[in-house]
């Protein structure tokens, strides 16, 4: 557990970054601290380790005051994950990752050994350890931040925008697979970001920090959405809260049964089977495909002729897919993104289940909030 | 030309006689001359340099040290002779060597300080943010991180201080020591002009050959992650590794493989898995 205590830092200059700051960060779970840019979330961050000394106030790990031990001998008990990585480019991967047990007299062989592992476990290929960070990719680099991060086992670990330099997609990955280390790990997590969906997704509870280093609300991410405490947390988090309110209910919406017909079979069996012109493709396995349209080619032109058969050149691969007993937000996209007006609803192997039309997500979205005991954080 | 080709072809120039040294004696001197200097100027510049690189304080030094290289080293060398020859007792050419020392330490000091400095400087801020949080203390931040990443520029400046000192090392001659220098200003003086462009050619040559020396000892020394110079073998092996990472787990992502995931993108996975993509 992190507890700041009425934490202050003020600058010669009279700039006040952080001001008055109580915050406790539960054991075991994810803190993230968000906010502008200039609102202090940084700062706070490196008062933990102590990269920055507090002007007032005190910082608490564990009920143990971090001044009392040296910065360094601090430091190498807590891990910390920087925005671009920080690698270090005269080193290896295999030689980053096991910098801390270096430092604190870990043998070579064995600091090296357990950095492998490390790597396995954040993703990488033992075969990257002898790469030299230049040769890896912004992801990858990332994902070696935080093996390094890990590799003296810190019960605390202080995370600094780590996902913010890396493309959406990579970024979404890393986010997706960081939630299930920390679901294997449980460590105690210090998070920040500048980005409220970042915040939402990661957070099991999420501290607002305005401009100025005043604390405006720390709330349950599904709390911060449906309760913002004052205006400039309604619009820290935003036009799309309501929106993305849906990503935390879960959505038990009656799956409808979609006709389909499979890759490669005539375009005569589609007519028979289609619904309003639209008919779903599935190949063998029943792996959703994309839509065909019976009057229009996707790139303009007339329909296939029924003789034809479905190619993968007829279908349209817009919509995105909903998994079942998944978030009403990814019921109500996959619905709204589908060119029929059907989302397309998968099971965890990916095989198709049915289909769920907009209409159908918004009255269970209604049923769901006339009964509050219908608000389940997945 | 031709002169200085008839010099340089004779044996005699090179073994020297009974009374007159040869070029391999003389390149010796010159070479020890050099040596002795770089060695001074280093042990000054190369600490100072990491120091206020590391501190980021005192940066005027660098700019004192950088006016240095405006004064002019032959009547520095006058000058320095003049003012130093009265304090040095005793035979040798100690009385000779010292001014002249002097003179090329003050044109070395400047290189290596400032490339030192640099060099440490411009180590990412974020290499040396993530050294100080996992716990280095500040010597381990400078020798650990800091100094290895700044080698390429500590060499440049070590390097074209070796350069400036051989070249300059010519006016050893000048005050009556040995060095190439000599025949420069011997064969200026007796109009030997093949001998003055024969020693002008060996200066050169000289200096050629101690930085290939140096660049060769740099090459040794800095870490292929700071210089770039990656084997074609562990590129490659780096790109089909990663393109392995990502195929097993469609369509929900996994492992990223970095760039690489969206050559691994295939019909079924066009169609995305919905929901937590960040919207903004």
């Amino acid at each position: 557990m992190i507890r700041f205590d009425a934490v202050s830092k003020a600058y010669p200059d009279g700039t006040v970054a952080v001001d008055e700051l109580s915050l406790t960060a539960p054991s075991g779970q994810i803190t993230v601290l968000v906010g502008p840019s200039g609102c202090g979330k940084t700062t706070s961050l490196r008062m933990v380790n102590r990269m920055v000394e507090p002007t007032s106030g005190t910082i608490t790990i564990d009920d143990r005051d971090v001044t009392s031990v040296s910065a360094t001998d601090l430091r190498r008990g807590i891990g910390y994950v920087i925005q671009h990585a920080g690698l270090f480019p005269h080193r290896t991967v295999v030689d980053n990752v096991a910098t801390v047990p270096m430092l604190t007299g870990t043998g070579r062989r064995q600091a090296r050994h357990r950095a492998i592992e490390l790597m396995e476990l954040v993703g990488l290929p033992a075969s990257f350890a002898d790469r030299y960070p230049a040769q890896l990719s912004g992801g990858q680099q990332q994902r070696v931040g935080v093996a390094r991060a890990l590799a003296s086992d810190p019960p605390v670990m202080l995370m600094d925008e780590p996902f913010s330099a890396v493309d959406p997609v990579v970024r979404d990955q890393l986010q997706q697979e960081f939630l299930r280390l920390q679901g294997e790990l449980g460590k105690t997590i210090l998070f920040v970001t500048h980005d409220i969906d970042e915040a939402i997704r990661l957070g099991d509870r999420v501290a607002v920090l305005a401009v100025g280093g005043r604390l405006a609300q720390v709330a349950t991410p599904a709390d911060l959405l449906a309760t913002p405490a004052d205006p400039f947390v309604a619009g820290f988090v935003g036009r799309d809260r309501g929106y993305r309110a849906l990503g935390f209910i879960s959505a038990e919406v009656a799956v409808a049964t979609e006709p389909t017909v499979t890759l490669g079979s005539p375009v005569a069996r589609a007519h028979d089977v289609a619904v309003d012109d639209w008919v779903l493709v599935v190949d063998d396995g029943e792996l959703p495909q994309g839509w065909l349209h019976l009057r229009a080619h996707p790139d303009g032109g007339p329909g296939p002729a029924p003789g034809d058969t479905v190619t993968p050149g007829l279908l349209n691969l817009g919509g995105t897919l909903s998994p079942i007993g998944g978030t009403l937000r990814e019921a109500l996209d996959a619905a709204l993104s589908s060119p029929s007006g059907r989302g397309v609803v998968v099971d965890e192997s990916g095989r198709l289940v049915g289909s769920v039309r907009a209409g159908t997500v918004l009255e269970h979205l209604h049923a769901a909030t006339a009964d509050p005991s219908g608000q389940v954080r997945p | 030309m031709n002169d200085m080709l008839l010099w340089l072809n004779d044996p005699q120039n090179w073994t020297g006689t009974r009374v007159t040294p040869g070029i391999v004696e003389q390149a010796s001197a010159h070479l020890a001359y050099t040596a002795i200097a770089l060695s001074i100027a280093a042990v000054i510049a190369f600490p100072l340099g990491l120091v206020l690189g590391h501190t980021g304080r005192a940066s005027w030094l660098v700019s004192v040290a950088n006016g240095l290289r405006a004064l002019p080293t032959v009547g520095l060398l006058i000058l320095l002779y003049v003012m130093v020859s009265p304090l040095i007792s005793g035979r040798g050419n100690a009385v000779y060597l010292v001014p002249t020392e002097i003179a090329l330490v003050l044109l070395a000091l400047p290189a290596i300080l400032a490339n030192t400095y640099a060099g440490v400087r411009n180590v990412s801020p974020a290499v040396r943010d993530a050294a100080r949080g996992m716990g280095m203390t500040g010597p381990q931040v400078l020798f650990r991180v800091e100094l290895p990443n700044a080698l390429p520029l500590v060499f440049s400046g070590l390097r074209s201080a070796a350069l400036q000192v051989i070249a300059t090392a010519t006016i050893a001659a000048y005050v009556g020591l040995g060095g190439l220098g000599r025949y420069v200003y011997d064969g200026l003086a007796s109009r030997d002009f093949g001998q003055m462009a024969g020693g002008a050619v060996l200066v050169a040559a000289l200096a050629l050959l101690v930085d290939l020396a140096l660049s060769l000892l740099q090459r040794a020394t800095v870490s292929r992650g700071v210089s770039g110079r990656f084997s074609r073998r562990s590129t490659r092996d780096s790109r089909s590794a990663a393109v392995t990472v990502v195929r097993p787990q469609p369509p929900r992502g996994g492992p990223d493989g970095g760039r690489s995931t969206r050559q691994a993108t295939t019909p079924a996975a066009a169609l995305t898995p919905s929901g937590d993509h960040p919207s903004g």
